[in-house]
């Protein structure tokens, strides 16, 4: 009754109040037009559903007519898949346009000469919507997964990896990559793409005009950066942390690449999922290094406008020429080409104004290598041997290469030449990938998020802006770590 | 009658205070302040991508600079495996048309009988549909789901088998009409309540058997009930993402134009200027059901509320 009442108050209230009319007259005319508009609808969708039905023909058609061109040549090396024809695979994953389309060119010589039709879902709904139609049973064929932790709470619907797969995974890729592919384990998910942090952004003009040379070990780096700040000309590194509501995170970046270098992978391994406390004095070590160069005034400039600095706009010093260094992930390529005027060169394009590229952020030493970043696993749900075919081609250098030279994109594939990167700074990233002697995932994106995506970011931004110092910085990520 | 009194003198009270100048001046705001968002992307939907990019929309005034760009690009651009967006128009109108006319049919039926029929444990079903609001549908997402990919199965025992119906239309029908139908048959149902006795007795008397007195009488007099019900689940339907996508099961054959809309943007968000334009396609439909059939929207916010 009480909910009656209230609607009569406010609708009185609000001087909405119509009688309700009870003409014949208004209600047949109402009528008739429920009825037309009901007919036109239910007309207009047959119709519709006629021409979509038609569109699908034309295309079946015109996509066999070009099976039947190309499929002679090439195919033997398709032998191994075969057995398949007709079969249809749905890859379900967070890639969608622009990068979908090249995926999906890269499946074409596969689909024609296996017969397996691959159909790509790529939702931004993925997260999501994988547990749902996991849970509900309509789980797609393979899934890829765009980080480790999630694929590992799936350890109980996926299927596990066959022999073929772990045989390719285990000659095409380094151990690192087949651990996080790992789940409860079990080796579930094969490597897809790859992405890497470990780049220090600089103009190859800049180091030329200067005679300076690319440093292979860290204190090389440190070296250079007292020689460049000795000749005063050029500030040695340009550093920036702000990102808005996620000011921070770049900071954590280098805390992460430094642990890797100065710490082995069990103690990374351990300070990201909280068994070695944040306040550990190999933790302090790294947070020292990276002092060394973050909070040196002869090296940065103003320390605390570090804070203030967006990342991006860190870079852009580069680019103009005031200062030598960036460290910063590959995608900071394409921000600085598109709002700063940079060009992605060679290293060995020395005459190119506003020309940039990358070198590999040293290890201590030239032979350590380790490398920050991430990748995508392709995890099947289904035990179908045509699922099983096109998750063993993914983990072919031939498909890498295929996939690679289309552009945008490259993996940690061993077998993938770099002769088929086109970009400068994906073609560092690859030999990084295949060099390094340790990998390992962006750890704050691993770690709880009350610090990963919280004091880990906060205390970093207060350790350059307050200048609040290496041990209270620790103590505090430490006391906010839910452990 | 004092009550009946009183409530005229409220009435005409609330008339004063809502038809003064400043209640005018701030109903105009408040109207102004919702719309502006609404304007702006309608604005950058018409603004070259270059434009959208660079400045705000506003700028659009002093520099007007028309292109249907993003329109001709986001309706007929489009590859066999992300097919244009006037194909999942179609989707759409596949998708709410039945998810509208189900659920209202059914709902038609149960009110009256829940209303006019006496039967025993009528208020107790009355009073389970009614709370069966309360239940947030994101709940039943798995287990529906289950339900269409599987069918249910106790021990050995099959109850519903599996009909093999995922990926086509019927799971998001019937997703849809099972979400609606708790509302629909509540507001019906104490709008049909209302319809007056004497006129249900008149009809029995003149020999109305109970489908002749609804036919006659309880279906033409809930007309503004049930299309101001129809504008609600129609647009329901149409703006809705989550079942469509769930109960889609990832099939582009099926999914509605919301689903393609969230696609549209990129993977890295680059493709933002092609939202304003899909928004606004998407928003045509319902703009003209609700203009169509508004004016018994304001009636249809008053089914039910008028039990005295």
């Amino acid at each position: 009754m009480h909910l009656y009442d209230l609607d009569i108050l406010l609708m009185e209230a609000l001087g909405f109040y119509a009688r309700i009319n009870f003409e014949r007259t208004k209600m047949s005319t109402i009528r008739s037009r429920f009825v037309a508009i009901g007919a036109t609808a239910i007309a207009a969708s047959l119709v519709l559903a006629g021409c979509a039905a038609s569109d699908e023909e034309t295309t079946t058609a015109g996509g066999t007519t070009d099976t039947g061109d190309a499929t002679v040549a090439g195919c033997e090396a398709y032998a191994a898949y075969a057995g398949n024809e007709g079969a249809e695979v749905e890859i379900y994953t967070t890639i969608i346009d622009p990068e979908a389309s090249l995926f999906i060119e890269s499946f074409v010589e596969f689909e024609e000469c296996t017969g397996i039709t691959i159909n790509w879902n790529g939702t931004q709904e993925f997260e999501a919507q994988i547990a749902v139609r996991v849970e509900g049973g309509t789980a797609p064929d393979l899934a890829i997964f765009p980080q480790p932790g999630l694929l590992a709470s799936f350890s109980d619907s996926l299927v596990p990896a066959d022999a073929d797969l772990t045989a390719s995974v285990d000659a095409n890729y380094t151990p690192d990559w087949k651990t996080y592919g790992t789940a409860d384990g079990t080796f579930f998910a094969a490597p897809l793409g790859a992405n890497v942090k470990s780049f220090v952004w600089y103009s190859p003009k800049t180091f030329a005009d200067n005679g300076w040379d690319i440093p292979t070990t860290w204190d090389e780096l440190l070296a250079l950066s007292d020689t460049i700040a000795a000749e005063g000309n050029v500030q040695p590194w340009c550093v920036g942390i702000e990102s808005g509501g996620a000011t921070g995170w770049a900071a954590t970046d280098w805390m992460e690449d430094l642990m890797l270098r100065f710490q082995d992978g069990d103690t990374y391994d351990a300070w990201v999922d909280g068994s070695l406390p944040f306040n550990d004095p190999k933790v302090a070590e790294v947070l020292a290094e990276a002092g060394k160069i973050i909070k040196n005034p002869d090296y940065v400039g103003n320390v605390q406008a570090i804070a203030t600095t967006s990342f991006s706009a860190g870079g852009a010093g580069v680019v103009d020429g005031s200062c030598a260094m960036h460290r910063q992930a590959s995608f900071l390529g394409g921000i600085l080409v598109g709002d700063y005027g940079a060009t992605i060169v060679t290293p060995t394009d020395t005459d190119v104004e506003g020309g940039i590229t990358t070198f590999y952020f040293p290890g201590v030493s030239a032979d350590n290598k380790p490398a920050l970043g991430g990748g995508e696993f392709v995890g099947r749900f289904t035990d179908s041997a045509a699922a099983a075919a096109v998750q063993l081609y993914l983990t072919t250098p031939e498909w890498n290469n295929v996939k690679a030279s289309l552009g945008g994109w490259f993996s940690a594939n061993k077998g993938l030449d770099t002769a088929n990167v086109a970009d400068p700074v994906n073609k560092v990233a690859v030999e990084i990938l295949q060099n390094a002697t340790l990998f390992r995932f962006d750890g704050s994106d691993v770690m709880p998020a009350a610090v990963g995506a919280g004091t880990f970011w906060t205390e970093m931004t207060a350790w350059v802006a307050e200048d609040k110092s290496d041990k209270a910085v620790l103590d505090a990520i430490y006391a906010s770590w839910p452990y | 009658m004092t009550a009946s009194a009183a409530s005229v003198r409220a009435k005409g009270r609330a008339k004063n205070i809502f038809s003064s100048p400043i209640a005018s001046a701030a109903a105009w705001i408040i109207a102004v302040v919702w719309t502006v968002p609404t304007f702006g992307l309608l604005v950058s939907s018409i603004r070259p991508e270059k434009d959208i990019n660079s400045s705000g929309w506003w700028t659009f005034f002093s520099n007007p600079n028309i292109s249907f760009e993003n329109y001709q690009k986001v309706l007929f651009e489009g590859t066999t495996t992300n097919p244009p967006l006037f194909q999942f128009f179609f989707n759409s109108l596949a998708v709410t048309l039945p998810a509208v006319i189900f659920p209202i049919t059914l709902a038609v039926f149960a009110a009256y009988a829940l209303a006019w029929f006496d039967f025993r444990g009528r208020d107790t079903l009355f009073f389970g549909i009614f709370a069966l609001q309360v239940v947030p549908l994101q709940l039943t997402l798995v287990p529906l789901l289950q339900l269409f990919a599987k069918g249910l199965q106790i021990g050995d025992v099959t109850i519903i088998p599996d009909l093999g119906i995922t990926g086509t239309y019927i799971p998001i029908w019937i997703a849809h009409t099972i979400f609606a139908l708790p509302l629909a048959i509540f507001l019906l149902h104490n709008f049909i309540s209302q319809i007056p006795k004497e006129l249900i007795e008149a009809a029995r008397v003149d020999g109305a058997g109970p489908f002749t007195l609804f036919s006659k009488i309880v279906l033409p007099l809930s007309v503004p009930a049930i299309a101001s019900f129809l504008i609600f689940q129609f647009l329901w339907v149409w703006n809705d993402l989550l079942v469509g996508l769930t109960f889609g099961a990832g099939s582009k054959e099926v999914a509605p134009m919301t689903v393609r809309i969230a696609e549209m943007v990129g993977t890295r968000g680059s493709g933002w200027e092609v939202l304003t334009a899909g928004a606004f396609i998407s928003m045509a439909v319902p703009l003209i059901v609700f203009f169509a059939l508004q004016r018994y929207f304001v009636r249809g916010l008053l089914a039910g509320s008028v039990k005295g």
